[in-house]
């Protein structure tokens, strides 16, 4: 759109500067008073929010070109992987559940073929949160769908290393919160107090050395305020957990996890 | 057609503060609609956080809504109304439902395509996949991504993105321009890689000024996914229309929030911008009507906002 100002011309010089600088001062007169340099004028503005529910009529040419995608991700998420002969729930028993030790075992089983090839070493200890089991598994044929209910997340599996302070404070979280949060690879007993009685890493005692823990980078980043992971050094898996289960069922025939006395209490 | 709306508002205005907030000048309080067959009328329609949302959401408390092909219905029903139509998305395509998981994005941007989006800018969960991944879903997308603040000359995406995009539409010269929101913090750094997020204030002034100032834009819209509003001091739709001027329309995302109607936020200048977001998963379409007609420059009223 043009300026909406026009000057006669005129051939004589002096009137021609003198347009020149009235033009000028009438420029920024303009552009300083009303900041545009249109004579379009936004006049009305009407605003509709609209639900988009089943009263609207749906594009059937979309609806189609959906379809088949949709018919697709069914039969995958319907495909059935292995069988679990009971139920499993995260509330199941109190401190350790055959729903979090196995989540433990297949991070241990799937993911360590990838930590040996990146850090030529095994995994001592996985942990992983409570709080990031969505879903319970029922008992009967297990498919793909419940290992996205189970961790409709994104997270993947990373190794952090912790030296012996570190794992102190890992351990003090656990024995703190006394929640089933899963881990594999320790042992830990509690007293009727609450206070720690035992704990042992594969067995042996904490030692000064350097624990390849496994866990989820959501809680490496420091959910569920698991701050013993700040500034520790950590490795990527590019393994989704998701991904671990999905692959995990997929070998196996039969599901066969327990609770056990990894964790607990003195009564 | 001949409608003359009285502001809403002009009676109860007494009683409040609202009032200055909602009209910028005095004589804009005064105003009413001059709507004739002459004015000429853009129709923006926009989406955010759909996040990979195709079907309809199947059970809990919004059971039923959303659903791609009725969300294709009805904008096709309001295009034959209005051709003079933008239909916008703002950001966060990717990531919700296992349509993401399965297929990377890519029936999320085709059915975009299909749909004749005219632009989208970039969420975060756009990188989920990688930048890679995101790139990989581009050729699927027959409109533009339109991005001001991520300057992605070190990686794959430079050169596929636009900083800012005007169209024309019956005559009425509509500039666009993205703002994304901060990847560090939010987005692995592996997926994000080399992407650099520039201040978007900074950013949003510059570009409003070009396309409205240099480029003589009637209209300056935002595509935002920067959130709505914060009570720390992040930099959000809110504050960014308050600490800019030459914006006429702000549409967001980010934050899911569920906005019943736009907000009318004053400028830097004192004018109104309108800031509006429409929740998530494709359970709304938001639609800003907007009136233009052609008068003299000096005798520019306000402006009417039935909101």
């Amino acid at each position: 759109m043009a300026f909406c100002y026009n000057f006669p011309l005129k051939t004589d010089r002096k009137l021609g500067v003198y347009l020149a600088f009235a033009k000028a001062l009438f420029l920024i007169t303009l552009l300083t008073s009303c900041n545009s340099n249109t004579n379009v004028h936004l006049d009305t503005v009407d605003y509709k929010r609209i639900e988009i529910n089943d009263s609207l009529a749906q594009e059937d040419s979309i609806a189609q070109f959906i379809a088949p995608y949709g018919a697709k991700i069914n039969q995958e998420m319907n495909r059935v992987l292995c069988y679990n002969p009971k139920s499993m729930h995260k509330n199941d028993t109190p401190l350790n559940t055959a729903l979090g030790n196995m989540l433990c075992e297949i991070i241990v089983e799937q993911v360590n073929p990838v930590v040996k090839s990146r850090l030529d070493t095994n995994i001592d200890v996985v942990l992983l949160n409570h709080g990031g089991i969505r879903a319970p598994l029922p008992a009967g044929e297990v498919t793909t769908k419940r290992a996205y209910e189970i961790m409709p997340f994104e997270n993947e599996v990373v190794v952090a290393q912790l030296n012996k302070a570190q794992m102190e404070q890992l351990i003090k979280y656990i024995v703190d919160r006394e929640r089933a949060h899963p881990f594999s690879g320790m042992k830990i007993s509690l007293n009727a107090d609450s206070s720690l009685n035992n704990v042992s890493i594969n067995d042996q005692p904490l030692t000064e050395k350097i624990y390849y823990v496994a866990t989820s980078d959501y809680l490496y980043n420091g959910g569920d305020s698991m701050n013993f992971f700040n500034n520790t050094t950590v490795t990527k898996t590019d393994y989704k957990i998701r991904n671990a289960m999905i692959d995990y069922f997929k070998k196996v025939d039969t599901l066969k996890f327990e609770s056990d006395n990894r964790f607990t209490k003195a009564n | 057609m001949k409608r003359s709306t009285f502001l809403k508002s002009s009676t109860a205005a007494v009683a409040g503060m609202g009032l200055f907030a909602n009209f910028s000048t005095a004589t804009s309080l005064y105003k009413v609609s001059s709507i004739t067959e002459k004015s000429k009328k853009i129709t923006i329609l926009h989406t955010n956080d759909t996040h990979s949302h195709i079907e309809p959401i199947v059970g809990g408390r919004n059971d039923g809504r959303g659903g791609v092909a009725r969300r294709a219905a009805l904008v096709n029903q309001i295009r034959k109304e209005n051709p003079n139509t933008l239909l916008l998305d703002c950001g966060d395509i990717f990531q919700g439902t296992p349509y993401f998981n399965f297929y990377g994005g890519e029936l999320e941007i085709k059915l975009m395509s299909m749909m004749g989006y005219d632009a989208a800018t970039i969420g975060n969960h756009d990188f989920d996949n990688g930048i890679d991944g995101l790139y990989k879903q581009l050729p699927h997308a027959n409109f533009d991504f339109v991005i001001s603040n991520y300057d992605f000359k070190n990686t794959i995406l430079d050169g596929h993105t636009l900083e800012n995009k005007i169209v024309t539409l019956d005559g009425i010269k509509i500039g666009m321009f993205g703002l994304g929101i901060e990847l560090d913090g939010l987005v692995n750094k592996t997926n994000y890689k080399e992407t650099k997020y520039l201040d978007p204030i900074d950013i949003a002034t510059d570009q409003a000024r070009i396309l409205k100032e240099e480029k003589g834009c009637d209209l300056v819209i935002c595509m935002s996914h920067l959130g709505y509003s914060y009570k720390s001091d992040t930099v959000s739709d809110v504050s960014l229309a308050a600490a800019t001027s030459n914006i006429d329309v702000i549409i967001g995302g980010h934050t899911h929030t569920f906005l019943e109607k736009p907000e009318l936020i004053l400028n830097k200048e004192g004018k109104n911008v309108v800031v509006n977001q429409v929740g998530c998963y494709g359970m709304y379409l938001g639609r800003i009507d907007l009136y233009l007609n052609e008068t003299d420059i000096n005798n520019q009223a306000g402006t009417v906002y039935n909101l």
